[in-house]
């Protein structure tokens, strides 16, 4: 699996497109080599470029993403958005980190400083891990882990750890409540996420994500992609995942753990500063590694979305897809209100887990019957007939009531 | 569920519920949302937002804060109409105005100030010294940014900051400025016509006086030739 022969073989030519990504590992790569340094440090080396450039491009991107979140949302909301730093205000970021650089750091005096300053940290340790074992192009995979998907998982339920660390340590009201609250919402949202993932190793055989995305490759009837939301239990799969992607990454309308009306911010109450700054990164960076895990999974990762598209680089279409389904985090956050806590918890115990469990016999059913015309007819029923039970009871228990108040009436 | 019983008087306690399909109400709410993203980029009415300090709204008449002295001509302190009255320093509640009157060498009136200061930062803005004004002086101004450095000599506005031309205060507020321009202008024509009423009444006085004298000679003059005739 190792990257560097194949980088280092003449046949790939340095201008290729599909290769600019990994140029710089490839330039360090040959460095070493030149110098005559041993070829463990070559690869070393490698890693730490391959990294590198993992952490620069989600940095980046996570700049980026701060003023087109302000910028999408004033929009939506007819205002104009930042628009004073530079062109545009295009250079927005750049002012918020500086104001975040040079702001007094605090310490509450009763915190457990040590905690206190760990929580951040964590919190973006195990979002860039995440990043790592993606596969963002035909060429470009960081670390390509035969476990990906399990490793993805594991690391990725260490961020809940550093927010209960951040809510414990600040020895503070609000901090604890929205640590508890992150707790509890990830862990329930953690299971959907999880079983509507399982379907796609069920149907895949493997939880190399590399694989899985070469194994979306291809086009039915000629031009609808071979995507796993392409496949009936795919697409409820895929819908599940989504909205547990959501919970999972603290967005609204899920973003019950900081709360502003209620516990200010939660458990990042207590920080200011850097710190601060750390655990928004934390949180962009997790939205990043979770939206390219659905993209990867049920979006074809790089996967060209329609035939003869094959010219343009693959990692292209990694990020177009990643930006469209940003977008997509964003129109929502600009549309839906908050929850409420019980609604949170009952929406992914009564709803999502039933029917993310309801995917596997259908992944199950796919994977037997033949994934063409039969498993869609033996699949579509096993899903769609849930699915109208459970409008049924939606429409009858828990639609919106008209209230009306005949005192304000008359 | 609903405990609440409707009134007599609502007619429609309950909406029909139609069978929707789970999840349609989020993608109207999604649709909404996004029409006013798209819309935002092309329908200039839905921006209403003003770029303030490169583009400001257009004040309305109406809207009045701190006094500023109206003067006629070019010139703020020939045109000043402002005669020094001290009616609008003793009018105003909290006591803002100063004024000092001119004189000249003599200790006669010059019917103008020499100070008139007006401390904005005690100024409440009630326009009460405009109400009172009887030379058509004293207005409310449009003026809102007025921020400064200094919060005592900056705050106090001496007559160079308050003198205002007529053409501005017509700017601010025809309706207003025209109605005082027009009265005035009437007010002016009628003194003149009164001066010159008084002219010509002075002048037929002095002609009918010089006439009676002439009369008065000739009549002299005819009874002398009479008598010695006589």
């Amino acid at each position: 699996m190792s990257a560097v022969p194949e980088l280092l073989s003449p046949s790939v030519p340095w201008w290729d497109l599909e290769w600019l990504p990994r140029l710089p590992q490839r330039v360090v790569e040959w460095i070493v080599q030149f110098l005559g340094l041993p070829e463990w440090l070559a690869q070393i080396a490698g890693m730490a470029v391959a990294a590198f450039t993992v952490v620069g491009v989600f940095a980046g991107a996570f700049a980026l993403l701060s003023l087109i979140e302000r910028k999408t949302l004033a929009r939506v909301q007819n205002r104009l958005g930042p628009n004073r730093v530079g062109p545009c205000g295009i250079l927005q970021p750049v002012a918020d980190g500086i104001k975040m650089l040079t702001k007094e750091d605090i310490v509450p005096a009763r915190a457990e400083w040590f905690l206190h300053l760990l929580a951040p940290v964590l919190i973006v340790v195990p979002a860039i891990l995440a990043l790592g074992v993606i596969p963002y192009g035909k060429s470009w995979t960081p670390v390509p882990l035969e476990l990906g998907l399990l490793f993805f998982f594991a690391v990725g339920a260490m961020t809940e750890l550093s927010i209960f660390m951040a809510g414990w340590a600040s020895v503070s009201k609000f901090p604890m409540l929205g640590a508890m609250r992150a707790i509890s919402q990830m862990v329930s949202y953690e299971l959907p996420l999880m079983l509507a993932a399982l379907g796609v190793v069920m149907v895949s055989g493997t939880m190399s994500l590399p694989e899985i995305v070469a194994q979306q490759g291809g086009f039915h009837l000629g031009f609808i992609p071979a995507w796993n939301l392409f496949t009936p239990w795919g697409l409820v799969a895929g819908v599940v995942f989504f909205i547990a992607c959501i919970a999972e990454a603290n967005r609204c309308p899920f973003d019950l753990p900081e709360g502003e009306s209620e516990i200010v911010a939660g458990h990042m109450t207590e920080y200011s500063g850097f710190k601060y700054a750390l655990f928004f990164m934390g949180e962009y960076l997790g939205l990043f590694a979770i939206s390219g895990l659905g993209i990867t999974l049920f979006l074809g990762g790089w996967q060209a979305p329609l035939p003869g598209l094959g010219f343009v680089p693959s990692w292209c279409w990694f990020f177009a897809k990643l930006s469209a389904v940003i977008f997509v985090f964003l129109w929502i956050r600009a549309t839906f209100p908050r929850v409420r806590i019980d609604q949170l918890m009952r929406f992914a115990w009564l709803c999502l887990i039933p029917v993310s469990l309801l995917t596997l016999p259908a992944a199950a059913l796919w994977h037997h019957a033949g994934r063409g015309f039969s498993g869609w007819a033996l699949t579509l029923p096993l899903l769609a007939i849930p699915w109208l039970i459970l409008t049924v009871t939606f429409n009858k228990r828990m639609a919106p009531q008209t209230r009306r108040f005949h005192y304000a009436d008359s | 569920m609903n405990d609440i019983q409707p009134h007599p008087a609502v007619k429609d306690p309950k909406p029909p519920r139609k069978w929707t399909p789970p999840g349609l109400g989020l993608l109207q709410g999604l649709a909404v949302s996004g029409r006013n993203l798209v819309e935002s980029f092309y329908k200039k009415d839905r921006m209403v937002t003003v770029q303030y300090p490169e583009e400001r709204l257009e004040i309305s008449p109406n809207f009045r804060n701190f006094p500023f002295l109206c003067y006629d001509g070019d010139d703020p302190v020939k045109g000043l109409r402002c005669t020094a009255c001290s009616i609008c320093e003793k009018e105003c509640p909290p006591q803002c105005i100063y004024i000092v009157l001119d004189r000249d060498e003599n200790g006669k009136s010059l019917k103008r100030p020499k100070v008139f200061d007006i401390d904005i930062s005690v100024c409440m803005n009630c326009g009460i010294c405009s109400e009172v004004c009887p030379f058509d002086s004293i207005y409310m101004d449009g003026e809102y940014e007025m921020s400064g450095y200094d919060r005592f000599g900056g705050m106090m506005l001496g007559l160079d900051r308050l003198s205002k031309s007529a053409d501005y205060h017509m700017k601010l507020r025809p309706e207003q400025a025209s109605e005082v321009l027009a009265r005035r202008k009437a007010d002016e024509e009628k003194k003149a016509a009164a001066a010159a009423a008084k002219a010509a009444k002075a002048k037929a006085e002095q002609e009918k006086k010089a006439m009676e004298a002439k009369q008065a000679a000739e009549a002299a003059a005819a009874e002398s030739s009479q008598g010695g005739e006589a």
